[in-house]
């Protein structure tokens, strides 16, 4: 058996290396990859909860980010092909003007 | 020592050095896969938790659909390694600074102050018992149907919302 905050500091580990991502690299799609990551290890610490204290709220609302995890990456990754037609680069330092 | 907490350590210890390969990695194809197992993991620590149906999710939807569309566009972009051209020279040791001070911090209060206790059992019958996901199934479709049905206008509007951006404007120069 493992103890519950193992759980607890490898989820916190892994969202501070999502956290980091965001933060350090410049490349948009880079950026995206770090956002699932967080979403990741949120999910990762519910599910552990959800296992400890035997319900399913937990695993089900898991399954809600995950969904709607797929519908920002639709949208997102839209956004960005878009931003690389009209700018030929996804530098999130360049992407400083609202209007295209 | 037992041996479920060796599993757990090794398997953490592959969490932690994918996610940090994702991050360092100078190819975004490299990042995309590094992170592809990153989400295999944690769908193998789903089972160890006994949530053998977010574990199925996790892989098909994550490791599956979105990092497969995240390979498309990167491929479709050219984007495997673009410059990262240093504009700001203190940004880097800052981010480090503040993401360590995040990562004491949330491990501190869920550790002080939450004070979560209780240890992670095995499940009780084995991981494909149907038991268990006839009982999720019944909490998601009695308790959170509402939800559930509002995720597929959502999943709906993500669709529509994506089309709409992509397509080509005809009408743009006459």
């Amino acid at each position: 058996m493992v103890p519950i905050n193992y759980y607890i500091i490898l989820s916190a580990i892994l969202f501070t290396i999502g956290a980091l991502g965001v933060l350090v690299r410049r490349n948009a799609l880079i950026i995206f990859m770090s956002v699932e990551l967080m979403l990741n290890a949120a999910n990762l610490a519910m599910v552990a909860f959800s296992s400890v204290i035997k319900s399913f709220s937990g695993q089900i609302f898991a399954f809600f980010v995950i969904a709607v995890a797929a519908a920002e990456v639709a949208v997102g990754l839209a956004l960005i092909v878009e931003i690389f037609k009209a700018r030929h680069s996804i530098d999130v330092d360049q992407m400083s003007s609202l209007k295209g | 020592m037992t041996l479920e907490l060796i599993f757990f350590l090794i398997l953490s210890l592959i969490a932690i050095s994918t996610a940090l390969g994702m991050l360092f990695s100078r190819n975004a194809v490299y990042s995309a896969l590094f992170l592809v197992l990153n989400f295999v993991t944690v769908a193998v620590f789903y089972l160890l938790l006994g949530a053998p149906f977010i574990a199925m999710a996790q892989v098909t939807v994550y490791a599956g659909a979105i990092m497969v569309l995240f390979l498309f566009v990167i491929m479709l972009l050219g984007a495997e390694s673009l410059p990262e051209p240093r504009v700001l020279p203190w940004q880097r040791p800052l981010a480090g600074v503040l993401a360590a001070a995040l990562a004491i911090e949330a491990t501190f209060i869920f550790l002080t102050r939450a004070r979560p206790v209780g240890d992670v059992l095995p499940p009780a019958g084995s991981a494909n018992d149907p038991g268990t996901l006839v009982e999720l199934g019944t909490t998601l479709f009695r308790d959170y149907l509402l939800p559930f049905e509002v995720t597929s206008v959502l999943l709906l509007v993500a669709m529509v919302g994506a089309i709409v951006l992509i397509r080509k404007e005809k009408r743009v120069h006459g």
